[in-house]
């Protein structure tokens, strides 16, 4: 049966926000995934920042911030996502590849190995040492971003994007015949 | 230390990114595809100009010391595998032009194929295990969107298949290459096969060896192991076969090359008469395969099995010589299989059918078409002045010199089914009298014709000239069977046992 034709009896929805089809509907989550966002983007840039040395980095980053973007999609619905982050996540990823890709050239104008790390000499403070391989992180961040947001986006749209054809009425079958 | 040995990697790379992100202007992500498959295809020729007498070129991923970092390295099995991926990618996406639908291009048809060259010269250039892994993961991901790209039934059923039995073997690469970790303590291939030849315990080697054999056999197609093939390579559009024809079984050819050269060249003795068996096997079963065939397509994905027997024989003779004569095999059989698909294609193309009972009289209307295929089929079957004579003639050499008598007999019959199998194609698009008009099908465009043709005409050309290309792959084949060769190129004249040592300290 189809998700969107027949809510189960614990989620019909309340009038209070209007919502397209959050998967989930609870007043708690959409209060605290509301406080989470910014919480959550935040840690996120953290994570990605402190990486080149230390647990964390791009991919960890890009996750952070993807699941931020999920919660909201749970609690609110795909539509209210993307009017909060109106970004084409495809692109989004595809600049990432490019970016990071990018930052290994000048090792190889240097006639240096593909990726070799340039460093600025004195850390920045409160950002830490910054080079190439954090400009590399960067990519890998949008990238890991646009790639699982896109992918939870669709899984979550498949329903409104190919709607299945509507089923007819059939009696109940049950396993013994009975 | 080579710096520039990136660019075969970085540029499909950059490329693929910049057609994604210009996807909207046609023109420019066909410009983009194109401009980046000439790059590598450049560089490719270079290397090959430069590795006979160098020997094998090295870069180390950031700078890494040897056994620790990504080591990239190209000796000339590797520089002939990326010139050769990238010169086929060319002609593929010159057909692709005139032969792929606005549909497919808006959903990312060029980045895919830039993906899938990425893969593949990555997987040809590596000199670590686990990287080969992730390449081969690489060029998989982006097969898998090839393939079903258009969403038809047919696709999604031969994908389905396609996918299945691609990441079964996929995960016995990666099992594997677990083991060999654990085993061995290193992954990077130098390292690997030094400590393959100190290590006690035969026993685990032939295990792990056995493991890979499966692993890259599956990608290879192999006899007990082709399944995914034919049931999936007829679904896509004729672009997306002919490319994966000519890459991605030689991949998995070029993997067992690679271990069976350099980490397990001890096992080699062991599995050396099996692995002329699973070739003998695979010649015969598939072409016997390709004659229920009655669809163009089919019967030359049938082919192509029957063509990995061959390249895997030049691997069974565990000799430099017989790598040697499998590398030209190989490279012979990559371009004159495309060739015939893109022929095959183009006549399919117009007929709007692949079905050899509902063709017929092409010869008259398409001269030039029937006369390339006849020229490719001759090819593909060995008759001497073509490439395909040289190819077989050198394996047949090495098979007689190194007494295995049975297989050569059995790799000469199956040149002439492969030909009376060929001969049948011939017949019924080309030969037979059509049932319809055939001056009312439209004609084939200069696109569709040009790529398959060009193919051929190397093909002519490599089976004339074909001296500089023996001379250049018996040197290949030693380098590829030359551990030390390798290992003194990765880590230095003391080893990277030396090197481990040194930084361990």
């Amino acid at each position: 049966m189809h998700r969107n034709e027949l809510p189960p009896p614990n989620r019909l929805p309340s009038r209070s926000t209007p919502r397209d089809s959050a998967l989930y509907d609870s007043l708690i989550l959409r209060t605290v995934s509301r406080l989470m966002m910014p919480l959550l983007l935040l840690l996120s840039i953290y994570m990605l920042l402190r990486g080149h040395n230390l647990p964390g980095g791009g991919f960890i980053g890009g996750l952070l911030a993807a699941s931020a973007i999920i919660l909201q999609i749970v609690a609110f619905g795909p539509k209210t996502a993307r009017r909060i982050l109106p970004v084409n996540y495809l692109l989004l990823a595809a600049f990432g590849v490019f970016f990071g890709a990018i930052w290994g050239l000048p090792a190889m104008v240097a006639g240096l190995p593909y990726m070799q790390a340039f460093w600025l000499p004195e850390p920045i403070p409160g950002v830490g040492k910054l080079g190439t391989p954090v400009l590399f992180d960067i990519g890998v961040y949008l990238t890991v971003i646009g790639v699982t947001t896109k992918i939870a986006l669709l899984l979550v749209e498949e329903p409104i994007l190919f709607p299945l054809p509507a089923m007819k009425p059939s009696p109940v079958e049950t396993e013994d015949g009975a | 230390m080579v710096f520039h040995l990136f660019i075969p990697i970085i540029t499909p790379m950059i490329g693929g990114a910049l057609a994604v992100l210009f996807n909207r202007q046609r023109v420019v992500a066909r410009a983009i595809a194109l401009i980046s498959v000439l790059i590598n295809l450049g560089y490719g020729l270079w290397l090959m100009s430069v590795v006979p007498a160098t020997g094998p070129l090295v870069a180390q991923g950031s700078g890494w010391l040897a056994p620790f970092g990504i080591s990239l390295v190209a000796d000339g099995m590797s520089a002939l595998m990326v010139m050769l991926a990238a010169l086929l990618m060319l002609t593929t996406i010159i057909y692709s032009f005139y032969s792929i639908d606005e549909q497919r291009e808006h959903h990312f048809y060029y980045p895919l194929l830039l993906l899938l060259l990425l893969g593949v010269s990555g997987a040809f250039l590596t000199g670590d295990l686990f990287n080969l892994y992730v390449w081969f993961e690489v060029l998989l991901v982006a097969s898998f969107g090839l393939i079903t790209l258009g969403g038809s039934r047919d696709q999604l059923e031969g994908g389905l298949k396609y996918v299945v039995l691609n990441l079964l073997g996929s995960t016995a690469f990666l099992a594997g290459c677990g083991l060999v970790y654990g085993f061995a303590g290193t992954l990077n291939m130098a390292h690997i096969a030094e400590r393959m030849a100190t290590l006690a315990n035969p026993g685990l080697q032939t295990v792990l060896a056995g493991i890979l054999l499966f692993a890259f056999g599956s990608k290879a197609a192999i006899v007990p192991l082709f399944f995914w093939l034919p049931s999936s390579y007829h679904t896509p559009p004729v672009a997306v076969t002919a490319i994966f024809s000519g890459l991605m079984t030689k991949v998995g050819v070029y993997a067992l090359y690679r271990t069976f050269g350099l980490l397990f060249q001890n096992e080699l003795a062991t599995y050396g008469p099996w692995i002329i068996l699973l070739a003998g096997l695979t010649m015969v079963i598939g072409v016997l395969g390709a004659v229920a065939q009655m669809n163009v397509r089919r019967i030359l994905s049938f082919h192509i099995i029957s063509q990995i027997g061959y390249s895997v024989m030049g691997l069974g003779l565990a000799s430099a010589a017989g790598l040697a004569a499998g590398l030209v095999f190989t490279a012979h059989v990559m371009i004159v299989k495309m060739a015939l698909f893109f022929i095959g294609g183009a006549a399919e193309q117009i007929y709007g059918t692949g079905d050899l009972k509902k063709m017929g009289g092409l010869a008259r209307r398409e001269p030039l078409l029937a006369l390339f295929w006849f020229l490719g089929i001759l090819s593909l079957a060995g008759i001497p002045p073509l490439s395909g004579f040289i190819g077989k003639l050198i394996l047949l050499q090495v098979g007689v010199s190194q007494q295995a008598y049975l297989i050569t007999a059995v790799a000469a019959g199956t040149s002439i089914l492969t030909f009376f199998s060929m001969l049948k194609i011939w017949n019924e698009v080309f030969w037979k009298k059509s049932y319809d008009d055939v001056n009312r099908l439209p004609r084939v465009p200069l696109g569709l014709l040009a790529p398959g043709a060009a193919l051929v005409v190397l093909s002519v050309a490599l089976g004339l000239l074909a001296g500089p290309l023996v001379d250049y792959n018996a040197i290949a084949g030693q380098q590829a069977f030359d551990r030390n060769v390798y290992i003194t190129a990765v880590c230095g004249a003391d080893g990277c046992e030396a090197v481990y040592r040194a930084a361990l300290k």
